[in-house]
């Protein structure tokens, strides 16, 4: 278990009039190698508790331990912390700062204390692992690289730190279809090759369908469900009524079972779909 | 000049110097339109496919550089006319925070109107019915910046319709929307167009808010490549994919469906078409 | 979090305080500044504690919020009773080695320290209880005369309505940016003055940078919505005299008066 909370609690502004509880007994615990999606409307708590996984946000009450260091404890270094469990924010692109690329990623790296020749082989391999060419970008200015390719140096400059767990919060929000996919190509290429674990907050339902194998869901600051994707989605009326949906395609293919088909309505991705439909249509041609 | 067109693109390119090697490029290309009085219309694209400086050169916030623009008959480039333009055709911008301007939600409603010097009495109508339009009447005293995403998007598209334009342009109004959000401004996109008659241009990648379109562009590189109503427009799978866009999962399964030798109408655009083909 | 907090010092409210006309109530301050250099006597001082007493009564304002505004301004009011404390001459009543207190200095010092705290509270009691889009309009309404010699009041309010539409902003921006520093390790709070100063590079330059890409587009946003500076344009919520503002007014004027004439009456 690398990630484990228990029972934790977080109040914004306690004792003022902007009170807000944003945590609410929240129990979790996530494995090394889990690809997780958090999902949860805006306002459901997901933001405030992916801060507090590198103990940017401390709890109210209740303990996080991160691969078996407790972080209440006094002997836990928030430092070490930190490098353990990457958070890439929402709109990374927006903290960049050095004049160039290489800089910009080394940032992390330099803050950990290592030697030069190691933070230059950690650039290399960050730019390599989300897909920029290090000879030809290393030199040039993160600032003239179009939306896309800034978010993956903003990405760059997190994974450089080889964090064992890896947080992105939308990473894909404003990009368009093809931006969206380089970058989720990348983050599963992170997971498969690096063994990584990842969590994915998301807004999209298709996508985290088509990558992730367990599901958080938040809702009004508590872990509302939990379980693998298909568990997850095959709760579409409890999904709803929390103000999520389900991907287009696992919609369809309930409406179609519904209406008294013999499929498999518990499908995540076209392909299943597409295999279930073509035995159905078999199955009926032959009958 | 025909009264029923709103908007005349003709042959309008745009030119800009790339600021990596200061090489001519063209973000628009020889590109022509006509936008049909009360039609919904929306132009997808990608990135850098050109879809905001087509929008920015039917507000006369720039010149084209080769061509000219129409908007209910006035040239864009007729510097005595673009308040007049801008007013008739007004625009809604990508991120909420950076188009409200006012401390106060009503005041920011009045903006333009103020702007345009319209008389006190006029202009307490108008912001009253704007804000009772997209349903923000409650919030009219609130503070902009406590409001959700959504909220703000609507707070800015009541701005617009408080000058009483008759074409409304959106440059990716949901784009840094969450789903909530995201639904609010597209319910409140419909009802302008349905309801009070608005010519409405929406620039969007996302395909999702296309579907509903009267007429759909599909501009990539600066040009326009597809034309046509949602259903013609996403029936073409692959070639959209191609232009780095998506179709609706179903418009896809039905693609996929056909590849395996299967006939089905390949115009299918929601879950409710889709159970009724099979 | 930090876009809860309150821009300025407003106390929001309904009194008649709160509803007067900003321009009443900026013309009153700048009256009772203007009068509390008249007075030279300890006794107008009576009339004066009696004007910020009733206003704090009838504005319902917390004693805690007049406190806590003259705080930080503690330190000039103690240099200022200290200086005339040792530095007038006169008849002598104490003497602490090089420094002598004499009766007028302790006289002086008290009137001067009195006069600091009552300047401090009668501008708060403007910023309490008027919000800052009314002070702004306020403001731009009484410099509007010197338009004609070129004074921009319209550009310099419209400047201060932008700042303040976007401090909260910028603040929940700044608290971003500096936890995602955070995340790659970047140390806010700890080293020298000279380290931290360089350490907040990584926040300053996406601040600033951000903040140009905001201006660009507000600006673009406002030429859209065909702002094109003061000139003709109409308000939705005018400024406008009720009877309530002329009493008030005409009464301080009075009052004012009265206060300034002391130094001519008493001597």
């Amino acid at each position: 278990m690398i990630i484990q909370l228990k029972n934790v609690n977080y109040t914004y502004n306690p004792g003022t009039p902007f009170e807000k509880k944003a945590l609410d007994d929240v129990n979790l615990e996530i494995n090394e190698g889990d690809f997780i999606g958090l999902i949860g409307h805006t306002g459901s708590g997901k933001s405030t508790l992916v801060q507090h996984l590198n103990g940017l946000i401390k709890p109210t009450s209740g303990e996080i331990i991160i691969d078996g260091k407790s972080l209440s404890s006094k002997e836990t270094k928030m430092k070490e912390v930190r490098q353990k469990v990457g958070l890439v924010f929402q709109y990374p692109e927006h903290q960049l700062f050095e004049e160039t690329i290489y800089k910009d990623i080394a940032f992390g790296p330099k803050n950990l204390g290592l030697s030069d020749e190691e933070v230059d082989e950690r650039v290399r391999n960050a730019m390599g692992l989300v897909g920029l060419d290090f000879e030809t970008l290393k030199d040039r200015s993160p600032f003239e690289l179009s939306g896309g390719q800034k978010r993956r140096v903003a990405i760059a400059g997190v994974v450089a730190m080889k964090p064992k767990v890896l947080v992105l919060d939308e990473p894909t929000a404003g990009l368009d279809p093809r931006g969206r996919d380089e970058i989720l190509d990348e983050i599963r290429k992170l997971y498969e090759k690096e063994n990584i674990t990842i969590i994915l907050v998301s807004h999209s339902m298709e996508d985290i369908a088509r990558l992730v194998n367990r599901i958080f869901v938040m809702h009004k600051s508590k872990v509302a469900m939990a379980g693998s994707t298909r568990e997850v989605f095959s709760n579409a009326d409890q999904l709803e009524s929390m103000g999520l949906g389900i991907p287009q395609i696992t919609k369809f293919m309930r409406r179609f079972k519904a209406l008294g088909h013999n499929v498999k309505d518990d499908v995540l991705t076209i392909e299943e779909a597409k295999e279930e439909i073509l035995k159905y249509l078999r199955s009926n041609r032959d009958a | 000049m025909n009264e029923d067109i709103m908007i005349k693109i003709e042959n309008v390119s745009f030119e800009y110097s790339s600021f990596i090697d200061e090489s001519i490029q063209l973000a628009v290309k020889d590109l022509s339109l006509d936008v049909i009085r009360g039609e919904f219309l929306v132009v997808l694209g990608h990135n850098g496919s050109g879809k905001s400086t087509l929008a920015k050169m039917i507000n006369g916030l720039i010149m084209p550089s080769k061509g000219e623009i129409f908007v209910n008959g006035l040239n864009t480039r007729d510097e005595d006319k673009i308040w007049d333009i801008r007013s008739t055709a007004g625009m809604v911008f990508q991120n909420p925070d950076n188009q409200i301007v006012a401390t106060i939600v009503e005041e920011d409603v009045a903006f333009g109107p103020e702007n345009l010097g319209i008389p006190q009495r006029e202009l307490r109508k108008r912001v009253d019915d704007a804000l009772e339009t997209v349903e923000m009447t409650e919030y009219k005293n609130h503070a902009p910046h406590l409001l959700s995403g959504g909220q703000k998007q609507r707070v800015a598209i009541a701005g617009i319709l408080a000058m009483e334009p008759d074409c409304i342009i959106f440059d990716e109004p949901t784009a840094m929307l969450d789903p909530v959000g995201r639904l609010e401004v597209m319910d409140t996109i419909k009802k302008l167009n349905k309801e009070k008659g608005k010519t409405i241009i929406l620039i969007t990648h996302f395909m999702d808010e296309a579907v509903e379109a009267d007429r759909v562009m599909v501009l990539n590189e600066g040009e326009a490549v597809m034309l046509g109503t949602p259903k013609e427009i996403f029936r073409q799978v692959e070639r959209l994919k191609e232009l780095g866009l998506d179709v609706p999962q179903v418009t896809e399964l039905v693609f996929e469906l056909n590849n395996e030798g299967y006939t089905f109408r390949d115009d299918v655009l929601s879950v409710e078409e889709l159970v009724n083909l099979l | 979090m930090l876009k809860d907090i309150t821009i300025g010092q407003y106390f929001p409210g309904t009194s008649i305080i709160h509803k007067l006309d900003p321009r009443v109530k900026i013309v009153v301050v700048a009256m009772f500044i203007a009068s509390l250099f008249f007075v030279t006597s300890f006794w107008p001082y009576v009339l004066i504690v009696a004007f910020i007493g009733t206003i704090i009564s009838v504005a319902k304002l917390p004693l805690k919020f007049i406190i806590k505004g003259l705080k930080p301004l503690m330190f000039i009011i103690l240099i200022t009773f200290a200086i005339n404390l040792f530095l007038t001459k006169g008849e002598v009543l104490l003497e602490l080695g090089p420094l002598t207190i004499t009766k007028e200095g302790l006289r002086q010092s008290v009137f001067m320290a009195l006069r600091l705290v009552f300047l401090i509270t009668g501008t708060s009691l403007l910023t309490l209880t008027t919000s800052p889009i009314a002070l702004t309009d306020g403001i731009e309404r009484l410099l509007s005369p010197f338009k004609k010699i070129g004074l921009p009041a319209h550009e310099l309010a419209m400047m201060m309505t932008i700042a303040l539409r976007f401090i909260p902003t910028l603040l929940e921006e700044t608290d971003k940016i500096m936890k995602a520093q955070m995340a790659r390790g970047a140390d806010f709070e700890s080293g020298n003055i000279l380290n931290r100063a360089k350490n907040l590079v990584p926040l300053l330059v996406p601040l600033f940078i951000n903040a140009f890409r905001r201006a660009d587009e507000l600006a673009t946003a406002m030429e859209a919505r065909c702002y094109r500076g003061g000139d003709g344009r109409t308000r939705l919520n005018e400024l406008k005299f009720r009877s309530r503002d002329y009493v008030v007014l005409a009464s301080m004027v009075v009052f004012f008066g009265l206060i300034i004439s002391t130094r001519y009456l008493v001597s």
